[in-house]
């Protein structure tokens, strides 16, 4: 299993964000995590990439434990997230954001910085290309020279995305890639992970937006306040009387 | 543009000796050199990785010392006491990096005040060291000893101009490399948004110290510098106001832009010199103090980025014409 979480459990005070929560991802998937606001999915996603320490509980990844490493050295294993809050380098052009983005891929230090200039300029060439064809994936090959606080916000979270891209990612944990955005651009988003899926990442995925996720999920987990209530392809999901139930409330019956 | 305004300050910088006559305008330029150097190092910190030093001083000072030190009590040369200058700060810088660890913002610069505090106390009150607030005098003058050459003695403000100059192109250098690299891009990463940078398999912690380290190290080289040149070392070193002026210097001219300190350095030693020649003592710092809110108010991203926009503007209606 390229992830596989075991009893998370996180809690704040005496609020249980997570509560034993067991899962596993398959390589090559996309695999979804819905449920209603609150019910830990951000949570989760924080403890996969080290954002969070888990109260309990382990995460293991292609067979190795990772719970508690530092979140740098997670993304270095290829274990690479998406924010929920829109996130870029505010100051920096796309092409800079991009750049940035594909840190793990050079391998320049100080040392090399100071006295190897042709290192550094082959380097520096060579990203440069990682970066345009990044930019040009995702579709921003016009803006590259744009700073990215300045662009609207459905390119600026294709701008994340092509971030997290640029990291080399094998598994890409994805948060709500699309909230907020029009039709047209979820339309994009989805297009997107469907070509990244095919370069052979796996995608964890992070969503409200039920269309797109029952569209393009190979499997999906449910949680509800901080326990996992279901876990099959979309479909059984989509039947489940409990996923219906927390959804919609106790009251209502099941007409799916 | 650029490239001509690059040009002519560097022409103007290379014969400054042979058309400043008064030695005492000389000296300020030699300081204006030396700041340069110090303004250059705090951007490192300051204008890329975003963590303001307010303790900065203190490795200026501790640079200052340990060639005077090893300089005036164990008579080493004056070139192994700058190595010294170098070395020594840099690992104080080390240290700072390490303790900061999660440390930013309001609480980096409270460190760093802690630790010029400290630094500062034990150079007044570790008397059989330091000879406390009487400081350290005889510090020698810079000299070039080739084998088979009469050796050159750097005693003269115009040969110390030339030395001031060389160090100041070199820290350029080195803030110029690292920046344009996969390490300066690491660095304003973490100004940006280290939590995106870490995602992205950037460890802050690591750049944070690193950056600390070279920007120790460089003022460390400016302390050396400065004691070579005054031949005179006392806890005055350590001042705030050596802090404050640096800081001033690299937010005036423009922090995260190369040329912003060096800009900042020689603007903010030469306007008071002006100024006390043009005023009063008692308009100096009052003149200063509005021009300093002034340059603040009207260029509040510093002198070089102002500056950059306006040719860019110029241009771009040149272009349009």
């Amino acid at each position: 299993m390229i992830l596989e979480a075991r009893d998370l459990t996180v809690r704040f005070g005496g609020v249980s964000a997570l509560a034993g929560v067991s899962f596993q991802v398959a390589p090559g998937t996309v695999t979804s995590l819905i449920g209603p606001n609150g019910a830990g999915k951000t949570t989760a996603f924080n403890v996969i990439t080290g954002f969070q320490r888990p109260t309990q509980g382990t995460v293991r990844h292609d067979g190795e434990t990772i719970t508690g490493w530092r979140a740098h050295r997670i993304a270095a294993r290829g274990l690479v997230r998406t924010f929920q809050k829109t996130s870029v380098f505010g100051g920096l052009t796309v092409r800079e954001n991009v750049l940035t983005g594909l840190h793990l891929r050079g391998r320049v230090g100080v040392a090399a910085a100071l006295l190897a200039r042709a290192r550094v300029r082959a380097e520096e060439e060579r990203l440069a290309g990682e970066a345009d064809r990044v930019i040009d994936f995702v579709g921003l090959g016009a803006r590259r020279d744009e700073l990215a606080s300045g662009l609207s916000y459905g390119d600026q979270r294709l701008l994340e995305l092509a971030v997290a891209l640029a990291a080399g990612p094998r598994l890409l944990l994805l948060d709500e890639p699309a909230s907020g955005m029009t039709a047209s651009e979820k339309a994009t988003v989805a297009g997107l992970i469907g070509r990244i899926r095919e370069q052979g990442v796996t995608v964890f995925l992070v969503e409200h937006d039920m269309r797109l996720v029952m569209g393009i999920s190979d499997r999906v987990l449910v949680l509800n306040y901080g326990r996992l209530i279901a876990d099959g392809d979309p479909a059984a999901v989509q039947r489940d009387p409990e996923v219906v139930r927390a959804y919609l409330g106790s009251g209502a019956h099941a007409h799916a | 543009m650029r490239a001509v305004a690059l040009l002519l300050g560097l022409a103007a910088a290379a014969t400054a000796p042979f058309w400043v006559w008064n030695p005492y305008h000389l000296h300020t330029l030699i300081m204006a050199g030396i700041f340069a150097v110090l303004a250059l190092s705090l951007n490192l910190l300051l204008g890329y990785t975003g963590q303001l030093s307010l303790g900065h001083a203190a490795f200026f000072g501790i640079g200052a010392y340990a060639t005077a030190l090893l300089t005036v009590k164990l008579e080493w040369s004056p070139w192994i006491g700058l190595l010294a200058a170098v070395v020594l700060p840099g690992l104080a810088g080390w240290v700072i990096g390490r303790l900061a660890l999660k440390l930013r913002g309001a609480y980096f610069v409270l460190l760093t005040i802690s630790f010029a505090g400290c630094v500062s106390l034990v150079s007044v009150n570790w008397m059989d060291l330091t000879n406390g607030p009487l400081g350290l005098p005889g510090v020698p003058a810079l000299e070039i000893a080739l084998p088979g050459l009469p050796s050159l003695s750097l005693r003269t403000k115009v040969a110390f101009y030339y030395v001031v100059l060389v160090a100041v192109v070199l820290a350029y250098l080195v803030c110029l490399a690292l920046i344009r690299s996969r390490v300066g891009r690491a660095l304003v990463a973490l100004r940006e948004n280290e939590t995106l940078a870490a995602s992205v398999g950037i460890d802050g912690t690591h750049y944070l110290v690193l950056a600390a380290v070279v920007s120790a190290a460089m003022a460390g080289f400016g302390g050396g510098l400065y004691a070579h040149y005054t031949r005179f070392v006392s806890p005055e070193v350590f001042l705030f106001t050596y802090t404050v002026t640096m800081v001033i210097m690299v937010v005036a001219g423009g922090k995260g832009t190369l040329a912003g300190p060096v800009v900042g350095a020689v603007l903010f030693t030469v306007l008071p010199e002006a100024l006390r020649a043009a005023t009063s003592w008692q308009w100096q710092m009052l003149l200063y103090g509005i021009l300093l809110v002034a340059v603040l108010f009207f260029m509040p991203q510093g002198i070089v980025p102002a500056l950059r926009q306006l040719g860019s503007g110029v241009r771009r209606r040149a272009s349009a014409s």
